[in-house]
This record gives structure tokens, C-alpha cells and sequence, in this order.
């Protein structure tokens, strides 16, 4: 036999070998048998998760604390349907992952066969793009064009569902040198003369503010963010996606603008004249109401997907072009045309003051209480132990919010969180495929009691790979951010907002093997993250705060950016 | 308001499904849609008629242009065009009027092909407004039934095709392979 002559499994593991894979998040199932006979000897690594719908979370986990591509693996029909939402997160927040799926026999498909389900279809609307790969020879090329499509552009999922007798089949095994997409064209440069003019209206602008997003980090150009940012002396924003963009303790970083944003950001927002947004999509959790938004402003529109530009707010320049080459061009031309700074220097000297006085005026400022464990206090500790360098995966809700204002990023991509698509049950797994691929980094999975209760099963995931992932959950009783809405906007009808049966996580833990304790008193707060920290091992801490905190500033929905709600109207009774 | 796309697209399974799944994701309604191949066999010609806020009308073009397997997308809604559609209609005829159906059909440039006792089928092209006026008249005749082909076009501007060029790839070619050999 001729020394190549390969089944279609092995030829996949070559070609996710090729594509420097160093591990895989999957769940065997019936037609993806043959995939995992040829890993049972296979050097690449495979994390056995608990459920599907973690395992793409994990990749995507992966790919956002290191910028590579997270892949995935499940079975055909309810392994792939539960890779659907994570799908969806990587495709909302555009996180390079690639899913392998495996479908029922070429010859099966159609005919409602056991375990078959129409992955390609299903997946159509939740991925960048996916395949259906029906021939063996068709393999490798699909492989390389998956992880291709995923990674460039504006990244996101790919899906590739195999057949089980594809995986069987045998050819011989030629590697790809080449793949040709040829509709899929990515614009990376930038318009030279829109980069021109993009500077012109900088030196022009007497308010202009910084609008910097996920771009900046999926585009590696957070030097290149610095380096505008200081040069035009200008406040800065980044969005919930775009945190660690910008080191949390540069000077002219005002924090996050929108719905739970700062202060000193969402009135610089409404009242600048110049908005130079990167890499971000005029979302409508930071613009509040469209019509509102930004008045007085020209827009400069940096991004690499087109139709992004124009969604939802007109650019006056919009260009189209990866963040980081455009910036390094944008920064050149501020150089070039430095002479020109002085021009409206006076002008841009008293705006920074203003928005100086913004952030004194209403400072994001934690509270503490002698009594209970406020969420805020709970954040700062974390941030103290971080000082800006550990790696923090949220869940979604009210405690994401509070570690969004509260824990400072020295570094892009440490903060991981689901911003698009808000999905819960994303933390704790995002923080096992963080943890896998940074072994030496401290990773912290802060997560509600609501959320952590959708991804509890990875407890075993984490005790089977040792991962010392610090899982600490902010348990307030209640689904926080429904009952925060349920008091401001229904009445403080708390219909299905309290979580009632919260295990013992000294017992819970103890189950998998490792520590876990909960802690309740401020002052024990402290010592308790430290223990957590210094455990070699995962640890379970369950802090125990006030319940009825709620997260301000806040803009209710469809309200102007700069309608905020800075404190709670009263005090509410229990 | 009416825009008309026209579309190059690799013959991959799935394309159809992917055009149609972005416009009804994003809202915009599809009045018709037609699929044909072209001269090189691997690509297809679709021609779109979606009803859209003019506003949105270069989002759905960058839409569809966001889509890996869509080659070239055009708006042909106005400019140098020509749009077309062509319209089957059977109605049903009496001894009496049979005659007069014939030369209303001819007036509009259209023709009979299919007689029967019962009545005729009538093929007629033409833009979408004249065919509407057409089968208003043969409606007036009597019982009628219309299948209509929706908006086809064809741009009289030469565009040329922008393709991507292909990729290498930056695999380890020599990565050395585990050896577990079939």
C-alpha cells in the first residue's frame, strides 16, 4: 500500500495539524466514532466537555484570549443543535472559530435518518459560512478554506460537517498549498485619500473622542490605538468588546460608553463633534436612541467589514480597511501633518478639561458596605489581585457590567465576555478554553448565580484537566438584571427573577475533587480570593452579596445616551 | 420601494439558501427572485426584486456582497438595463370573443401559444407595468390564470469581474505527519 493512503479522519487531524491546532473542545457521538478512533493515538489534544453547546464556548474562549482559531467538535443531529448559541456569540462578537460537525452517511442524508439533523441549514444564519462536505476529496481543500474564511476579514465561526463515510473513506492524502475563494474578498489597506482626509478632519475637529472596539483587538492594533490616542491628545472610549484596547489606566481613557457606560463617556459621546469609531458597529447598547446619538458629530468610520459602515450612523469618512493598517497610515499622516495640530489646539484643550470635570463630577466609584459584600467592592478585589493582568471571563448580566466598570485591562484580550448576542452559561466554559490555551496566566470565570448554574456540569471539565481556573460567583439570589428591570420598569414584580437552592459550593466542589467555600462578610472578602488564588488547583467561590444592588449609570432602553440614571431612585424594601 | 439586484454566483450547493436566508434575516422581502445558469456552467445569474427602504438599499448590496459565494452583485434598479419579464396567462375563451382576445394579444406584442376549445395560453414579455396592463385586459375577457417570471435584466455596461486571487495557504508542508499510516 502506498505510504499515504489515509482515511478521511486521519486526513482531517493532518490538516488541523497543518493549520497549527493544539487542541480541540468536543463530545464524541455515534458518526464522529471513526474521527475519535483516529485521535486515540493522535498527538493533538482533545478536552472532553460536558456538553456541546461548552465546547464551542471553550473555543471560543481559546481564540479570544489568543487570537488563533478555537475549534470545536460534535456529533451529528443534538451534537451539532447545541453548538447553535455559541455559534451565534462567536458570530455576533466575531470570534474565529471553526466547528466540525458530523452528519449521518452520505446516503442517509434526507431521510430523517437517527441522529440526523439539517446541520447546514440550521447553522446557515449562525455561521461566517459552513460546508457540507460530501466527497473525501473535498476535504482538505474545504479544511484550509474554513479555517481561511474564519480567521480573516472580520473573523468568525465556520462550520464544516462531515458524513460518517467520509471520515471513512480512504484516499491518498495530497497536503493543499493553495485555496481560492474567489468571491471572497477582504479590503484590508484603507483608502488612502479617505485616510487623508480622515486626518484633516482631526486637526479640524475642537471635540473629537475616540470610539475604539472589538476591531481594535480581533486587528492586534492597540499600540496603534495608543499612539492616535496620545498623538491627537484625545478622550477614549472602549466598548464592552474593545476593553483592554486601550490600558484601563491610560490617562485619556474614560471607559465604556452606553447603557451602563460612564458618565464622562456618554457626555463626551453626545456632545463631541468628531467621533473616530475602530472596529465598532454603532450598537444600540451604546448609541441608546439612534436619533439622539451624537448630534453634533462628523463620523469617521474605521472598519474592515463594509457593511458595517453606514448601518446604523452615516460616516462623513468612511474606510474600510483593517484596523491596524489603517491606524499605522492614519498615525502617519497625524505626523506628516503635525504642523497643523496648533490650529484648534485651544479648543481641544478646554474639551479634555471638560470631560475631565465629567469624570469628576460622577465617577465610576465602587461601593462598600461594613455589612454585606457589595457586587461593586466584590470587582475591586478582583481588580486588585489582576492589577490589569489576569484574564476575566464574565458570564452575562448584572455582575458582567460591574466587572466591566471595575476591573482594569493593562493588555488586549483579557477580557472575555459574550457582548453581542449576551449569552448565558458563556463564562465558565470560555474560561476552561482560556485556561487551556494560557496554562500560566491566572483566569478568573466571574459568573451569576443564574449563569453558572447553565454551565455547572463543567465542573467535571475542569477537575478531569486540572485546569486551575478561579470560578467565583456573584451570588445575589436573583437573576439580577431581570429583577434590576422588574424593579425600575414593572413594578418590583418579581415574577421568576429569585434563585432559590443555590448548592453548598463547599460540598459542590468537594464532589469534583477541589475546594470551594462561600463567603459572605466584607471583611473576610479579601482573604477568601487570596486562598482562592493561591490554590494550585480550579477553586469554586461563592460571594454572597447584597441582593438588591443595581447597576448604575444606566440608560433605559430607548433613551438618549446622556438621559442617565445615576443612583437608584429610593431605597427598595426587601 | 422596488430594487432590483442582479447577481453572479458560484453554483455551490446551498447558494440559493444563503441569498434568500440574509434578505428575509435582514427584512427585506423578496417580490421575486429568478436562478438560471450562465455560459460557464459553474455560475449562476440571479435576478433579485426586493422591497426595501431606499435608505437600505446599499446595505442590501453590501449584504449580498458579504456572502463568500456571490461573486459580483449589481444594481440594475435604474441605469442602463434592460428588465424584462415574461408572463404565461391561460384564459379561458367563447366562440365570441375569441378573435378579439388575439388581436388585443397581438397589440401588446404578445402571442397565442396554446388553442384549445376552452380558451388560449398567452406568452407575453415585456416590463412589469405593460404586463400588468395586458393581463388586466385579458382578465376582462374572462377567467384568467397568470404565471409570472419575475424581473430578469441584463446590465448594457460592461463590469468586470473582480475575483479574489488564491491563496497560499501558510501551512507547515513539512510538518511531519504521526506516521499511524492506512
Amino acid at each position: 500500500m502506498s505510504a499515504n493512503l489515509m482515511n478521511g479522519a486521519r486526513i482531517l487531524l493532518e490538516c488541523l495539524t497543518r493549520e497549527k491546532v493544539d487542541v480541540i473542545f468536543g463530545y464524541p457521538g455515534g458518526v464522529t466514532l471513526p474521527l475519535y478512533d483516529a485521535l486515540y493515538d493522535h498527538p493533538l489534544k482533545h478536552v472532553l466537555v460536558r456538553h456541546e453547546q461548552n465546547a464551542c464556548f471553550a473555543a471560543e474562549g481559546y481564540a479570544r484570549s489568543t487570537g488563533k482559531v478555537g475549534v470545536c467538535l460534535a456529533t451529528s443531529g443534538p451534537g451539532a443543535t447545541n453548538l447553535v448559541t455559541a455559534l451565534v456569540d462567536a458570530m455576533m462578537d466575531s470570534i474565529p472559530v471553526v466547528a466540525i460537525t458530523g452528519q449521518v452517511t452520505t446516503k442517509l442524508i434526507g431521510s430523517d435518518a437517527f441522529q440526523e439533523a439539517d446541520t447546514f441549514g440550521i447553522t446557515r444564519s449562525c455561521t461566517k459560512h459552513n460546508f457540507l462536505v460530501k466527497k473525501l476529496a473535498e476535504l482538505p481543500q474545504t479544511i484550509h478554506e474554513a479555517f481561511h474564511i474564519a480567521s480573516t476579514g472580520r473573523p468568525g465561526p465556520v462550520l464544516v460537517d462531515i458524513p460518517k463515510d467520509v471520515f471513512q473513506a480512504t484516499t491518498h492524502y495530497t497536503p493543499v498549498s493553495h485555496i481560492h475563494l474567489p468571491g471572497y474578498k477582504v479590503y484590508t489597506e484603507g483608502h488612502a485619500g479617505q485616510i487623508r482626509r480622515a486626518a484633516q478632519l482631526i486637526w479640524e475637529s475642537s471635540r473629537p473622542i475616540v470610539y475604539a472596539g472589538g476591531g481594535i483587538i480581533a486587528a492586534g492594533a492597540s499600540e496603534d490605538l495608543r499612539e492616535l490616542v496620545e498623538r491627537v491628545d484625545a478622550p477614549a472610549v472602549c466598548t464592552l468588546m474593545g476593553l483592554g484596547g486601550m490600558p484601563s489606566g491610560h490617562p485619556n481613557f474614560i471607559s465604556m460608553p452606553g447603557m451602563h457606560g460612564s458618565y464622562a463617556s456618554n457626555m463626551a459621546m453626545t456632545e463631541t463633534d468628531l467621533i473616530i469609531a475602530l472596529g465598532v458597529r454603532f450598537d444600540d447598547r451604546v448609541t441608546g436612541r439612534l436619533a439622539a446619538f451624537a448630534p453634533h458629530a462628523k463620523v469617521i468610520h474605521v472598519d474592515i467589514d463594509p457593511a458595517e459602515i453606514g448601518k446604523n450612523r452615516t460616516a462623513d469618512v468612511p474606510i474600510v480597511g483593517d484596523c491596524q493598517k489603517v491606524l499605522e497610515k492614519l498615525n502617519q499622516e497625524l505626523r506628516d501633518s503635525a504642523d497643523q495640530k496648533e490650529r484648534n489646539e485651544a479648543a481641544r484643550a478646554g474639551w479634555r478639561a471638560r470631560v475631565r470635570d465629567w469624570m469628576h463630577e460622577h465617577p465610576l466609584e465602587p461601593e462598600f458596605s461594613s455589612d454585606e459584600i457589595k457586587p461593586q467592592h466584590l470587582m475591586s478585589e478582583i481588580d486588585r489581585i489582576s492589577g490589569g493582568e489576569a484574564i476575566v471571563c464574565a458570564d452575562v448580566g448584572q455582575h458582567q457590567m460591574w466587572a466591566a466598570q471595575f476591573i482594569r485591562f493593562n493588555h488586549p484580550r483579557l477580557w472575555l465576555n459574550s457582548g453581542g448576542l449576551g449569552a448565558m452559561g458563556f463564562g465558565f466554559p470560555a474560561a476552561i478554553g482560556a485556561q487551556m490555551a494560557n496554562p500560566d496566566k491566572l483566569v478568573f470565570a466571574i459568573v451569576g448565580d443564574g449563569g453558572f448554574q447553565m454551565s455547572i456540569p463543567e465542573l467535571a471539565t475542569v477537575a478531569n484537566q486540572n485546569l486551575p481556573v478561579k470560578i467565583i460567583v456573584m451570588n445575589n439570589g436573583y437573576l439580577g438584571m431581570i429583577r434590576q428591570w422588574q424593579e425600575l420598569f414593572y413594578n418590583n414584580r418579581l415574577s421568576a427573577a429569585e434563585l432559590i437552592s443555590f448548592p453548598d459550593p463547599e460540598k459542590l466542589a468537594g464532589a469534583y475533587g477541589f475546594k470551594g467555600r462561600t463567603v459572605e462578610k466584607p471583611q473576610h472578602l479579601r482573604a477568601a480570593l487570596e486562598a482562592a488564588v493561591a490554590e494550585p488547583g480550579p477553586y469554586l467561590l461563592n460571594v454572597r452579596v447584597s441582593p438588591f444592588e443595581n447597576v448604575y449609570p444606566m440608560v433605559p432602553a430607548g433613551g438618549a445616551i446622556n438621559e442617565m440614571v445615576l443612583a437608584p431612585p429610593q431605597p427598595v424594601e426587601a | 420601494m422596488l430594487q432590483l439586484i442582479s447577481l453572479l454566483v458560484e453554483n455551490k450547493p446551498g447558494a440559493l439558501l444563503r441569498v434568500t436566508g440574509v434578505l428575509s434575516a435582514r427584512g427585506y422581502n423578496i417580490e421575486s427572485l429568478t436562478v438560471a445558469s450562465t455560459l460557464d456552467p459553474e455560475l449562476s445569474r440571479m435576478s433579485i426584486v426586493v422591497d426595501v427602504d431606499p435608505s437600505q438599499r446599499a446595505q442590501v448590496i453590501k449584504q449580498m456582497n458579504k456572502l463568500i459565494n456571490v461573486l459580483q452583485v449589481s444594481d440594475l434598479t435604474e441605469g442602463p438595463a434592460v428588465r424584462r419579464e415574461l408572463a404565461l396567462i391561460r384564459v379561458r375563451a367563447t366562440p365570441q370573443n375569441r378573435a378579439a382576445i388575439l388581436k388585443e394579444a397581438e397589440i401588446f406584442g404578445a402571442r397565442a401559444v396554446d388553442s384549445s376549445v376552452e380558451g388560449f395560453a398567452i406568452e407575453a414579455t415585456g416590463d412589469s407595468e405593460k404586463l400588468d396592463e395586458f393581463i388586466e385586459v385579458m382578465k376582462s375577457y374572462g377567467e384568467s390564470e397568470v404565471t409570472r417570471s419575475g424581473l430578469v435584466a441584463v446590465s448594457l455596461e460592461a463590469k468586470k469581474l473582480k475575483l479574489a486571487p488564491p491563496v497560499k495557504k501558510d501551512l507547515d508542508l513539512e510538518t511531519k505527519t504521526d506516521g499511524v499510516l492506512k
